[in-house]
């Protein structure tokens, strides 16, 4: 019997030859991530616990970018718990002010394929990207992790999605992962593995399977899983092993069930307010009057994404009435852009360029929305009150999407 | 269990509207509990008595992997949480955190929110309106942690 990418990265974990979904196996982590909003609650249950070593300082990583920077007196005091507590356990990787925690989490070389990865926040399956099985978890599971280096899971079942073909002009990764959320609803595929591939995902560059991976938390979804390839390797800046090379679903593997899709036959779509799985073609919303536009995101804030939205925007005006706010998911592809002469497009069309960090998306500070506002934005929820008040309208979309709504002061589609 | 009044909320509730992101930043869970489910009824901390009861549809808890959420709900007294079906990170930290998350397919539909509920977690039945509904049963072990009030009570138990 064969196996799924996940169902082999756990077997390689255990160092046995294969496992079954339901199956409770321990792993053991090869990395862990905590962010800025969970530290203090970490470090509390750290405690309470009875620890007083990490388990191994040099597999943690400490990132604050959710109150990067400070929009409250108060976000201080979660810097000041965790660089104690990084001080106290000699943690040798912590980010201050470098990026959005799942950019960092590859980008800055920690994660690699086939690693197993837990982080306190939902979006941690964005490093199924490179091959990882990476989750989210709660603050209490972390703190006993830091402890022991071990987690308890289920191997999940997974979900094949197979995209044969070329994406149309104007159709990016983010329709794709938009529609397939709204195909399965948004616990479509709970407890369970996403796996993708096809030739539309093999000529996908890493940034678009990120945007993916990342969102398929919003299907339910423990995880996300994309067989490393040459591009793995080259942006993980590593030559694949033979066990990182196999990581790939088998024929006669069990999959709870497959998926088919022709690359051609998707749109540009958006996720309507207030629930990711309310998705409808960008086509059918066409002339719905917008007060904002957000680009950025760990979703879509990378230099593809920025680069697409300035394709659109070169040579043109955002309407007067509207804000568009950009945000790099990192401080290295706000360098990137800075070098490439894409802010510089972004910034003339009449861009507000922030901070890396999760600000605006979290509803933190950055952008935050009124009554009434209607915002089209790239990052992953659109969920009740998320960026502003419960009555405030979020759209999700593409980069593509998002900067042709900026220029219309409406919603419209980038390539007509 | 004695019995407790039904809260009673809509299919793919998120994390969000439990605890909203700007109130993750208040020094304690005590503090964040006075927000609890504030976008979609902000009388719901002060109405809310401990023994009471939070009904959900499909997909209860779903989004953010926030402790808090589970925690709010423990603190204001909540008895349990019972849903068509569960997001994983939300079921996840509620056994860990002590918050009993039962899953019954059929009363979520029949009840509204203000009914009388009495929930037997052993059993794995719930009596409301005259009728009694059969729930998941959660594992023994999973009894245990909740019994014992969560995860870090239990292991520091076993110790």
């Amino acid at each position: 019997m064969g196996q799924t990418i996940i169902e082999k990265i756990i077997a390689h974990n255990l160092g046995v030859q294969s496992v079954k979904p339901g199956e409770i196996v321990t792993v053991n982590v090869d990395w862990v991530m905590l962010d800025d909003i969970m530290i203090p609650f970490i470090v509390d249950k750290f405690h309470e616990m009875g620890f007083t070593k990490v388990w191994d300082p040099d597999k943690a990583v400490l990132i604050y970018d959710h109150l990067v920077p400070a929009s409250q007196q108060d976000d201080t005091r979660h810097y000041r718990t965790g660089d104690a507590f990084a001080k106290e356990c000699g943690l040798t990787h912590v980010h201050r002010s470098d990026g959005i925690c799942h950019q960092l989490m590859t980008e800055a070389g920690y994660v690699k394929p086939g690693d197993v990865v837990f982080g306190t926040d939902s979006h941690t399956t964005t490093y199924g990207c490179v091959g990882a099985f990476s989750t989210g978890i709660g603050y209490t599971e972390m703190a006993a992790i830091l402890g022991t280096g071990t987690l308890w899971v289920k191997v999940p079942e997974t979900i094949k999605v197979v995209i044969e073909g070329t994406l149309p002009e104007g159709v990016m990764s983010k329709d794709i992962i938009l529609r397939l959320i709204g195909d399965l609803g948004a616990d479509g595929a709970t407890y369970r593995a996403l796996e993708f591939s096809g030739s539309a995902i093999e000529q996908m560059s890493i940034s678009s399977r990120m945007a993916m991976a990342n969102m398929a938390i919003e299907a339910g979804a423990k995880c996300a899983a994309f067989t490393p390839d040459e591009k793995t390797a080259e942006y993980c800046e590593i030559e694949l092993d033979e066990f990182q090379k196999g990581l790939k679903g088998d024929a006669d593997a069990r999959y709870m069930k497959i998926l088919v899709y022709k690359a051609e036959d998707f749109v540009p779509v958006m996720a309507c307010p207030s629930q990711v799985d309310k998705i409808r073609p960008v086509e059918e919303l066409k002339g719905t009057r917008i007060d904002q536009v957000f680009i950025g995101s760990c979703t879509n804030g990378r230099l593809e994404d920025l680069q697409a939205a300035a394709k659109v925007l070169e040579g043109k005006k955002v309407a007067p009435f509207v804000k568009l706010i950009v945000n790099p998911a990192s401080r290295k592809i706000y360098r990137e852009a800075l070098a490439c002469g894409v802010l510089k497009t972004l910034i003339e069309a009449g861009a507000i360029v922030t901070h890396p960090g999760c600000g605006l998306c979290c509803g933190r500070t950055g952008g935050i929305l009124c009554d009434g506002q209607r915002v089209v934005a790239t990052n992953n929820r659109n969920f009740l009150g998320r960026m502003g008040t419960a009555k405030t309208e979020i759209y999700l979309a593409s980069p593509m999407t998002a900067a042709a709504c900026a220029v219309a002061g409406e919603i419209a589609v980038a390539v007509d | 269990m004695a019995m407790g009044k039904i809260f009673k909320f809509h299919n793919d509730l998120d994390t969000d509207q439990i605890i909203a992101s700007q109130y993750l930043l208040l020094p304690n869970i005590d503090e964040m509990k006075v927000h609890t489910f504030e976008s979609l009824d902000p009388e719901f901390p002060k109405k809310v008595q401990p023994g009471d009861y939070v009904v959900g549809g499909e997909n209860f808890g779903c989004g953010s992997s926030r402790e808090q959420a589970p925690s709010v709900l423990k603190a204001l007294g909540v008895k349990a949480v019972v849903a068509k079906s569960f997001a994983r990170i939300f079921y996840r930290n509620a056994i860990n955190i002590g918050l009993p998350v039962i899953v019954c397919k059929d009363l979520p539909d029949a009840v509204e929110s203000g009914d009388e509920m009495e929930l037997f977690l052993s059993e794995g039945v719930a009596k409301t309106g005259g009728r009694t509904y059969s729930c998941t049963k959660l594992p023994e072990y999973m009894q245990q942690i909740l019994s014992q009030g969560g995860l870090i009570a239990s292991l520091n138990k076993e110790g």
